[in-house]
């Protein structure tokens, strides 16, 4: 076994991904195994118990969205029951940012990878503010969600169909160009995917005065694309997994209390450790104690090779960690000190069209002590607050270090 | 009591970014409670709201408006806040000091520095051999300044080094120049023509100030580390450094420098600095040299000396360096007979060939075990002596009588395995009154014969007498010359001249060890230095005040030193 040929095919079988945005559905219709007593959410798997409470919050948004729960209590009680079970989104080719809770009746983007033909999904972008995803499940919310998904969704899923797609891995690689990194900057990003739309918005939607409200919540939401980015970074980083003797994690994401990940090489065992609380700016009134753990399938983007790893494309957000430009630079660079290759298709400007840092490599990690950099949105740690602020964070280094043992068990090197 | 001061600025765009910094930075003023930075946008006054901070002023606010809130305990701290808004942010604009990337890895500090060839290690001793493997596994050079490095490790990484070209100063090396480039402590010496390599770091410091002091300079003073002469090690640093100073054609004069050496080593050492092209200056501390001078090689006993010789080395340089020439040669030839008529001259001749060759046999030797059985047979190398008794019985003494010698030219220039033959031509009073006048005619003819048979021979003769002397030296000379002979003057440099010689056709066609292994490239120390810095940021920073193009490692043991997981990853990688 060559761990460097393994750690090649998993990029290169990453890389040469083609995520299409080729259309939308009900959760419970395209995605496998979902079911109506289940919810999917971010991270590796959680309990009630151990939920945070950003989580409980949106998996009682959910619940009351669904027409099960009420209030809290009731919800508790269904998923302490066994009723209404919880499984990772990544269980079912799936991701969802901060909580991630998605639940039968929602509609997901699909996302179908046309070099290797596997689909993946992600619910849709609520925008800023007090949403489910950050734990906010107020009346206001749910309204929110049901316009979200019963008159927009189906809409847009036509307007998607009638584009005939989006090339998600070009719509990226402009986006790094015109100052996004992909997961906390997805402001270009959106504006084109705004711009791809409209047209065919306009056909679909059955007023003008719809396809108008539609257009302008496209528009005005600056993630409005950051859940199919995440689609897409999931459709390219699944496909590097389960490469016998590769070193690549190809799967980052935390529930708000733990941390996971999954390597390449090791099957589908997740490797955790209790989350960081980000570093970061914060909203009017709130402070690092407010902030929850951190939580969210958005580090998908850094496991693709963008996001926190794409940050000198993004010199404008550099001041979430009260830095300088070149703070920017110096954050892409740290990077590739534990990734295995450079991207061929998402390219920094700045660093003269260098590919960005792509392919996690746990090896490298664990010998250099530089644990990947994750750009974040920050939770309130109550449930229903929302989000209080952005900023940067570092998955614990104990899971690497965890991973890195347990491969060199299996494969003989220990 | 709580004052809330507001301001709307329209058309003001910033980025939502740059604006929690600027309510952070209020935040930090005297007096603020609250404070908040947002474009007029609804979610944003929202937020505003929830905070208590959307008071009826800024209600009005649009999406394209920038509002200014802050909450203070007291009125004037409150009003001064809101009023430094714009100092706050262009001070973020001021921008500060910003920091290049600094490399964590070797690898990384590699590709940031592609034209890298040096490598300076620094880090604590158990970690430099990995770190200096690591170099050399890039193709770099290695400064090794570390110490406590494991013999055995020094021992792999020069082998390692050998066999890729590659040069490791150290380990324990603390000073080298590389192209006028100060690695390590060094001081700031004159370019020049004289080279060094130095197995003693003050001793080079010393050496070259000196050098520079007495208005001299220096191309590359090369360190090898303490180590370098002792037996195990082999001078492996030292021989690689000479080699390639001998082929640098800016260092006209080589300096050797060491601690005391091992005698073997530093006797193998100075064999080999004989075969410079180039003089060189040996300063072994507290090794006995026999003489002063042997060929190229002078020796020096105090650091002031050495630099003084190598600045006299370059000012003076010899003479045409001897031209060997061996290809004239037939496979066969190989050995040196010197037929003498004058007995010391032929004891002296055996003394200095003892400098180049291993065994000179003699019907009159230095030491009784290399006695020729049969004085009237050559056997190898041999010089003769034909003025002892076993040839003078009955006949006249050689320096009269040229007919004993004249035979015995043409017997040893039959031998197909004859390379050079040495004779003395004894002038003055009492001796033969025109020797050149026999013995040239005989050097042609033996000479001819030789050449007809398909070999080359080299005849030496070492005229001894002065222009005053009757048989006139010059008419001599030019007899001798005319003959095919070469003419020396001085025994000692007619005995050195055959030597170098007849030493070289004995190595020919024996390939030195060393020669299996690629040559250090001199673009290596020719080229502008480029260089990695692992280990003390000093050595980064002397580096950079030199011009040098240098990029730092931010190093770190691999694995924090967790011993058990860097095991593992030195499996891994010596599995790739």
């Amino acid at each position: 076994m060559d761990i460097e040929k393994a750690n090649d095919t998993a990029i290169e079988r990453m890389m040469e991904s083609r995520p299409m945005l080729i259309g939308m559905g009900v959760a419970r219709d395209v995605i496998p195994g979902m079911s109506d007593d289940l919810l999917m959410h971010a991270g590796p798997p959680i309990t009630w118990a151990r939920a945070s409470g950003p989580m409980r919050g949106a998996i009682t948004g959910a619940l009351i969205y669904e027409g099960k729960a009420k209030d809290m209590a009731e919800a508790q009680a269904l998923v302490e029951s066994g009723k209404i079970k919880l499984e990772p989104c990544h269980h079912h080719h799936a991701v969802g940012p901060m909580a991630g809770v998605t639940s039968p009746s929602m509609w997901v983007y699909i996302v179908e990878n046309k070099t290797h033909g596997n689909r993946t999904f992600s619910n849709v972008n609520e925008g800023y503010g007090k949403v489910l995803r950050y734990g906010a499940y107020s009346e206001d919310v749910q309204e929110r969600l049901h316009w979200l998904n019963d008159t927009m969704a189906p809409v847009l899923a036509k307007a998607i169909e009638l584009s005939g797609g989006l090339d998600m891995r070009a719509l990226i690689a402009e986006a790094l160009h015109m100052g996004d990194e992909g997961h906390n900057r997805n402001k270009a990003g959106s504006f084109m995917y705004t711009a791809k739309l409209a047209p065919y918005v306009a056909q679909a939607a059955p007023n003008s005065e719809l396809a108008a409200q539609i257009i302008k919540s496209l528009g005005d939401n600056a993630l409005s694309v950051l859940n199919p980015v995440m689609a897409a970074c999931k459709a390219m980083a699944e496909t590097a997994h389960d490469i016998e003797g590769s070193t690549i994690v190809s799967v980052m994401a935390r529930n708000g209390t733990d941390f996971g990940m999954r390597v390449s090489g090791l099957g589908d065992r997740w490797f955790t450790a209790p989350v960081a609380t980000p570093q970061g700016l914060y909203f009017p009134g709130f402070s690092e104690a407010d902030a929850s753990g951190d939580i969210g399938d958005s580090t998908i983007t850094e496991t693709a090779g963008i996001g926190g790893f794409a940050m000198a494309t993004a010199p404008a957000i550099v001041t979430f960690v009260s830095g300088k430009p070149k703070d920017a630079i110096n954050a892409t660079l740290e990077m590739y000190e534990i990734t295995h290759g450079e991207h061929k298709y998402f390219t920094v400007p700045p660093l003269d069209f260098r590919g960005t840092p792509t392919g996690i490599d746990i090896r490298k990690v664990v010998e250099t002590g530089i644990t990947p950099r994750v750009n974040t949105g920050i939770a309130h740690k109550d449930a229903g607050v929302g989000q209080i602020g952005a900023g940067l964070v570092r998955p614990p280094f104990e899971m690497f270090q965890e991973a890195f043992m347990a491969y060199a068990e299996k494969y003989g090197f220990a | 009591m709580e004052f809330i001061k507001t301001e709307i600025r329209s058309g003001a765009y910033y980025d939502s970014v740059v604006l929690m910094h600027l309510q952070r930075s209020l935040l930090e003023l005297p007096g603020v409670l609250d404070s908040g930075v947002v474009m007029g946008t609804d979610a944003n006054k929202e937020v505003l709201e929830q905070s208590a901070l959307l008071v009826d002023e800024i209600k009005s606010a649009g999406a394209d408006d920038l509002i200014i809130v802050v909450k203070g305990a007291d009125e004037a701290q409150t009003t001064s806040a809101i009023s430094r808004v714009d100092e706050l942010i262009a001070a973020r604009r001021g921008g500060g000091i910003e920091q290049d990337y600094r490399a964590k890895t070797l690898d990384t500090a590699a590709k940031m520095n592609p034209a890298a060839q040096w490598v300076l290690v620094s880090v604590p001793g158990r970690y430099a051999a990995g770190v200096a493997r690591e170099a050399l596994g890039l193709n770099k050079n290695v400064f090794l300044y570390s110490d406590n490095v494991s013999l055995e490790d020094e021992l792999s990484l020069k082998k390692e080094a050998a066999e890729k070209g590659l040069l490791v100063m150290g380990p324990d090396c603390g000073t080298a120049i590389v192209n006028g480039v100060g690695l390590g402590f060094a001081n700031k010496v004159r370019r020049g023509a004289i080279g060094m390599v130095a197995a003693s770091g003050t001793g080079l410091q010393q050496v070259t100030l000196r050098i520079h002091q007495m208005g001299g300079g220096i191309t590359h003073a090369i360190g090898t580390g303490g180590r370098d002469l002792s037996e195990a090690v082999n001078a492996a640093t030292l021989r690689q450094a000479l080699d390639a100073l001998n082929r640098d054609e800016n260092t006209k004069v080589i300096v050797l420098l060491s601690k005391p050496p091992s005698p073997k080593v530093a006797a193998d050492i100075i064999g080999a600095a004989r075969k410079a092209s180039k003089p060189v200056i040996v300063n072994f501390i507290g090794y006995a040299a026999s003489m002063r001078q042997v060929d190229n090689v002078t020796f020096a006993a105090t650091f002031d000396e050495t630099a003084q010789l190598a600045i006299q080395a370059e000012q003076n340089p010899q003479a045409e360096t001897q031209e060997l020439n061996l290809a004239r040669f037939a496979e066969g030839q190989r050995y040196l007979r010197g037929l003498f008529s004058g007995g010391t001259l032929a004891y002296e001749a055996q003394l200095i060939l003892r400098d180049y060759l291993p065994a000179v046999y003699s019907n009159a030797p230095l030491d009784k075990a290399l006695s020729l059985p049969d004085p009237l047979v050559s056997q190898e190398n041999s010089i003769v002596d034909l003025g002892e008794d076993v040839f003078t019985v009955g006949r006249l003494h050689p320096m009269m009588d040229n007919d004993l010698r004249i035979r015995r030219l043409e017997k040893e220039a039959r031998d197909p395995e004859t390379a050079v033959i040495l004779l003395d031509v004894v002038l003055g009073y009492g001796s033969h009154p025109n020797p050149a006048s026999e013995l040239a005619p005989a050097i042609a003819k033996a000479r001819a014969a030789a050449q007809e048979a398909g070999r080359y021979l080299e005849v030496v003769a070492l005229v001894a007498g002065t222009d005053e002397d009757p048989q006139n030296m010059d008419e001599q000379i030019r007899l001798l010359k005319e003959a095919g002979a070469i003419v020396e003057v001085s025994n000692d440099v007619a005995a050195r001249r055959v030597g170098r010689l007849t030493q070289a056709l004995t190595r020919r066609g024996v390939n030195p060890t060393a020669a299996t292994n690629p040559p250090v490239a001199l673009q290596t120390l020719n080229q502008p230095l480029a260089a990695i810095n692992v280990g003390l940021e000093s050595f980064f920073e002397a580096l950079t005040a030199q011009g040098a193009e240098v990029v730092h490692v931010d190093w770190k043991p691999a694995a924090g030193g967790n011993e058990k997981m860097m095991d593992i990853l030195a499996r891994m990688k010596s599995k790739k």
